[in-house]
C-alpha cells in the first residue's frame, strides 16, 4: 500500500469446475486514476471484472476496495447488488443492459434508486406525496439532466433507450454508471463497436469523468487507441494470469505482450520489433 | 404452423403460395380429423368394441380448413398484423389518440352513472359488480405480471386469502366489513411474501410452475382444513356489509328507515356498486401513484433487465416481494367483497380457472396498461355474457374472438408503455421495446 490504491486485487483465481479462468491474479488500481485491464480475448478479463462487480464469487484471494474516508470494504465478501449499493462500484456490460422500453431519463432514474428508496421513505412518504420526496425527485432529475448533457443526449432525454444508436446507449449506459454516484467505475469494452469519432469522444468523455469528478476508473478495452490515449496504468493478462504491467509506453514495448496479442512466442516477437525499429 | 405461413406470405404472395399453405393446414386437419372424427367408436351392448367411419364429416371438416386458410391469408394480406398501423391513415390515427384521450374519463363517468341508468335493471347492476370484481383483480395482477414482470398463475389463492380472511373473521368473532378488509389485505400480502421467498431464485416458466402449484395448495388446504374453513361445504351466511355501521336492511334501523325512504333491495346493490367501484379506483390510484415512485420503477426496470438493475444496487430480492406483496394485498380487498357480496363462499369458486381468467385479462388488455386491463375486463366478462344466447357455442365463439384479438394486437389492446417521468414531453414507448420480463 505505497501509494493511494481504491481497489486492490490480490491473488485473485477463479475457477469454472476443472477450468481455471484467473490464477493467481494480482493487480492494484489507483485512485482518480484510469486502469486499463487488456489481454487477448478469452485471457480472462470479464471474469475479473465480475468478480470485482460480485457477480462471481471469486474462488480464492481478496478484493479489496479504500473508500475517500478511508473505509476499506472486502469486495469478495459482498455480493450481488450490495456491491453498488455499499461499496460504490458501477459497471457497464459488454452487451449494453440498458432498459430498453423505458426512456433515457427514467433509465438515469432507476440508476439514483437507492438514494430515491431513501427519500421516498420506503415508498410510504412518496405515496402521500410527501414534499422530502418531492424536493429529492427533483434533485434527481437535476442529476439526471446534468448527465444527459454530458453525454450529449439531452434532447432525447424522453425517447426510448431501445431506439438510440449504438453509440448513444454506450453513452447513455456509462451516463447512467455515473448516476449511482460511484468510487470506482469499471467498464467493459466501452469502446466496442464505436466508430473513430465515437472512440474519441468516449475519451474525452472518460477523461473528464476522471479529471472533473475524480472518479477512478477501471476499463476492459481492445481498442488499443482509446487505451493508450487515456490509461494512466496497463495490466495485460493472458490466459488468466498477469503478464505485464506499466505505463502505456512501457506496456507498448514490452515483448510478452506483444507476443500474445500476435500468439507467437516471446523470441519470435523480439526477433520482428528488432527488425521493425 | 403460423410462423411458416407468414413468412411464405411475406416471400411470395402469389396463388401458388396461397394454395401451398391452405394445402399444407388442410393436410394437418385430415391427419388430426380422420381419427378425431373418421372414425367413431362405442361400446356395444356386450361390451364389444364397434365402430363406424364418418369419411362425408371428414371431408367437410378438411375443405371448411381449406377454405378457410385461403380467407385467412387473403385477410392477412389485405391487413397485415405487423403492418397494420401503417394501412390506418394519420386521420383515424389522430382520431384514435383524441378518443384515447378521453376514453377513460367517459368511461369512468359512464361508470359512476350505472346505477342511476340502470336502476331497475338487477341482472345489469349484477353484471356491472361482476366486471367491476375482475377489473380491481386485473388491475392488482398487472402489478405482478405487467410491471414487475412475473409471471404468476395461482393468483387466485390471494383472492381465496382475502375471502375467507373476512369470511371466517365475520362468522367467528361478528367483526365487522370494514376491520375486516384492511385485514384481508394484510394477510393476503403476507401470503404473498411467503409465496414469494421461495420463488425468487426462479425465473419465467419454473416461476409459472410454482405459482400455479400454490394456488392449488391453497384451494387443497380450503378444502381440507375442515374444522376451520367447512371444507368443501364453505363458509356460509356471511354477513353483508354495513352503510358504516348502519345496516342496508328492513329493519327499523336501517339505512332506508334512517332516511325516511321506501326499502328496497336494489339499495344494497348499489351500495356493492360503489363499494367495488372505490375499492377497484383505490387499486388503480396507488398502482399508478406507485409506477411514478422508485419502487414502481425498480419494478419496471426488473423486467427490463433483472442483471442491470442488480448492477445499479437494486435489491432485487425485496423488489420483487414487494410486486407480489402489493398484487396479493389488492387480490386480497377483492376477495373480501367477493365474500360479503356473495353471502356464501366454498373452494369451487377459486379454482385455477380464475386465474387464468385475470391472467387473460391482463395479458389481453396489454401488459402495464392500466385502461388496456379495464377495457379487457369488461370485453371479457361483459362479452361472455353477450355470447350467453349462443348457448353451447359461448366459449368456441369466445375463444375465437380471443384468438383474433391476439393476432391483430399482439401486445394486448393497449400495448404501448408511457414514461413515469419527462423533462419536455411524454412519448408514449411503442409496446416492441418493451420487454415482457422473463420470470
Amino acid at each position: 500500500m505505497s501509494r493511494d490504491q481504491i481497489l486492490e486485487v490480490d491473488r485473485l483465481t477463479m475457477r469454472f469446475g476443472g477450468i481455471v479462468a484467473v490464477q493467481d491474479l494480482s493487480f492494484a488500481a489507483e485512485r482518480k486514476k484510469i486502469t486499463a485491464l487488456i489481454g487477448p480475448n478469452g485471457a480472462g478479463k470479464t471474469t475479473v471484472f465480475n468478480c470485482i462487480t460480485g457477480f462471481y464469487k471469486p474462488s480464492a484471494g481478496a478484493i479489496r476496495l479504500t473508500h475517500d474516508d478511508g473505509k476499506v470494504i472486502a469486495l469478495e465478501r459482498l455480493n450481488d447488488f450490495r456491491i453498488a449499493k455499499q461499496a460504490k462500484v458501477a459497471r457497464t456490460f459488454q452487451n449494453i443492459r440498458l432498459f430498453p422500453g423505458m426512456t433515457a431519463l427514467e433509465n438515469l432514474m432507476v440508476a439514483q434508486h437507492n438514494a430515491l428508496m431513501r427519500a421516498s421513505g420506503f415508498t410510504l412518504l412518496g405515496l402521500i406525496g410527501a414534499p422530502v420526496y418531492r424536493d429529492a425527485e427533483k434533485r434527481a432529475i437535476d442529476l439526471a439532466t446534468d448527465w444527459l448533457k454530458r453525454v450529449n443526449l439531452l434532447d432525447r432525454a424522453d425517447d426510448a433507450a431501445g431506439n438510440f444508436a449504438y453509440g448513444d446507449q454506450r453513452r447513455l449506459e456509462i451516463a447512467r454508471a455515473m448516476c449511482t454516484e460511484p468510487a470506482l467505475l469499471c467498464l467493459d469494452e466501452p469502446a466496442a463497436g464505436l466508430n473513430a469519432r465515437e472512440s474519441a469522444a468516449l475519451s474525452e468523455l472518460l477523461l473528464s469523468i476522471r479529471d472533473e469528478l475524480g472518479t477512478s476508473i477501471l476499463l476492459i478495452e481492445h481498442d488499443m487507441s482509446v487505451v493508450m490515449e487515456i490509461s494512466d496504468h496497463i495490466v495485460v493478462m493472458d490466459h488468466g494470469v498477469k503478464i505485464a504491467e506499466g505505463s502505456p509506453r512501457e506496456v507498448r514495448d514490452d515483448p510478452k505482450v506483444i507476443a500474445a496479442y500476435l500468439g507467437t512466442d516471446e523470441e519470435e516477437a523480439a526477433a520482428v520489433m528488432e527488425s521493425g525499429s | 404452423m403460423k410462423t411458416p405461413s407468414i413468412n411464405t406470405a411475406k416471400a411470395a404472395s402469389g396463388i401458388p403460395a396461397l394454395l401451398k399453405t391452405a394445402g399444407f393446414n388442410a393436410l394437418i386437419a385430415l391427419v388430426l380429423f380422420s381419427l378425431m372424427v373418421g372414425v367413431r367408436t362405442e361400446a356395444g351392448s356386450d361390451g364389444q368394441l364397434t365402430y363406424w367411419t364418418r369419411f362425408g364429416e371428414v371431408a367437410s371438416l378438411v375443405a371448411a380448413v381449406f377454405g378457410g386458410s385461403i380467407v385467412i391469408e387473403l385477410l392477412k394480406q389485405w391487413i397485415g398484423p405487423t403492418g397494420a398501423e401503417k394501412l390506418v391513415p394519420p386521420a383515424v390515427q389522430s382520431g384514435m389518440s383524441f378518443l384515447g384521450r378521453y376514453l377513460a374519463p367517459a368511461l369512468l363517468i359512464f361508470t359512476l352513472l350505472v346505477p342511476v341508468i340502470f336502476y331497475d335493471q338487477r341482472y345489469i347492476l349484477d353484471l356491472a359488480i361482476l366486471v367491476l370484481t375482475y377489473v380491481m383483480l386485473g388491475w392488482g395482477l398487472n402489478v405482478v405480471v405487467g410491471l414487475a414482470g412475473l409471471l404468476d398463475l395461482g393468483y387466485v389463492a390471494f383472492y381465496a386469502v382475502g375471502a375467507y380472511s373476512y369470511a371466517l373473521l365475520a362468522t367467528n368473532f361478528g367483526w365487522s366489513f370494514w376491520i375486516c378488509l384492511p385485514l384481508a389485505g394484510v394477510l393476503a400480502a403476507f401470503w404473498g411474501v411467503l409465496l414469494g421467498f421461495p420463488v425468487l431464485r426462479l425465473r419465467g416458466d419454473y416461476l409459472a410452475i410454482v405459482t400455479l402449484a400454490f394456488g392449488e395448495i391453497i384451494r387443497l388446504v380450503i378444502i381440507n382444513w375442515q374444522d376451520l374453513t367447512g371444507g368443501p361445504n364453505g363458509v356460509s351466511s356471511i354477513p353483508r356489509p354495513s352503510f358504516f355501521g348502519i345496516p342496508l336492511d328492513n329493519s327499523d334501523n336501517g339505512l332506508a328507515a334512517r332516511l325516511g325512504i321506501e326499502y328496497s333491495p336494489t339499495h344494497r346493490i348499489v351500495f356493492l356498486f360503489y363499494l367495488i367501484l372505490a375499492l377497484a379506483l383505490l387499486t388503480n390510484w396507488v398502482t399508478i401513484r406507485l409506477r411514478r415512485l422508485p419502487i414502481g420503477r425498480a419494478w419496471e426496470a426488473l423486467r427490463e433487465d433483472e442483471v442491470a438493475c442488480r448492477a445499479l444496487g437494486i435489491n432485487t430480492t425485496t423488489t420483487k416481494l414487494t410486486a407480489f406483496a402489493t398484487g396479493a394485498m389488492f387480490g386480497g380487498f377483492a376477495g373480501a367483497f367477493f365474500a360479503t357480496r356473495q353471502g356464501f363462499i366454498s373452494p369451487e369458486s377459486f379454482t385455477f380457472q380464475e386465474s387464468a381468467l385475470v391472467l387473460a385479462i391482463v395479458v389481453l388488455g396489454g401488459m402495464g396498461s392500466q385502461l388496456g386491463v379495464a377495457l379487457s375486463a369488461l370485453a371479457m366478462i361483459g362479452g361472455f355474457e353477450l355470447f350467453r344466447s349462443l348457448e353451447g357455442y359461448r366459449m368456441l365463439v369466445f375463444g375465437m374472438a380471443m384468438v383474433l384479438i391476439m393476432i391483430w394486437r399482439p401486445r394486448g389492446l393497449i400495448g404501448h408503455r408511457a414514461p413515469t417521468v419527462y423533462l419536455t414531453k411524454a412519448h408514449a414507448i411503442s409496446s416492441d421495446l418493451v420487454k415482457e420480463g422473463h420470470g
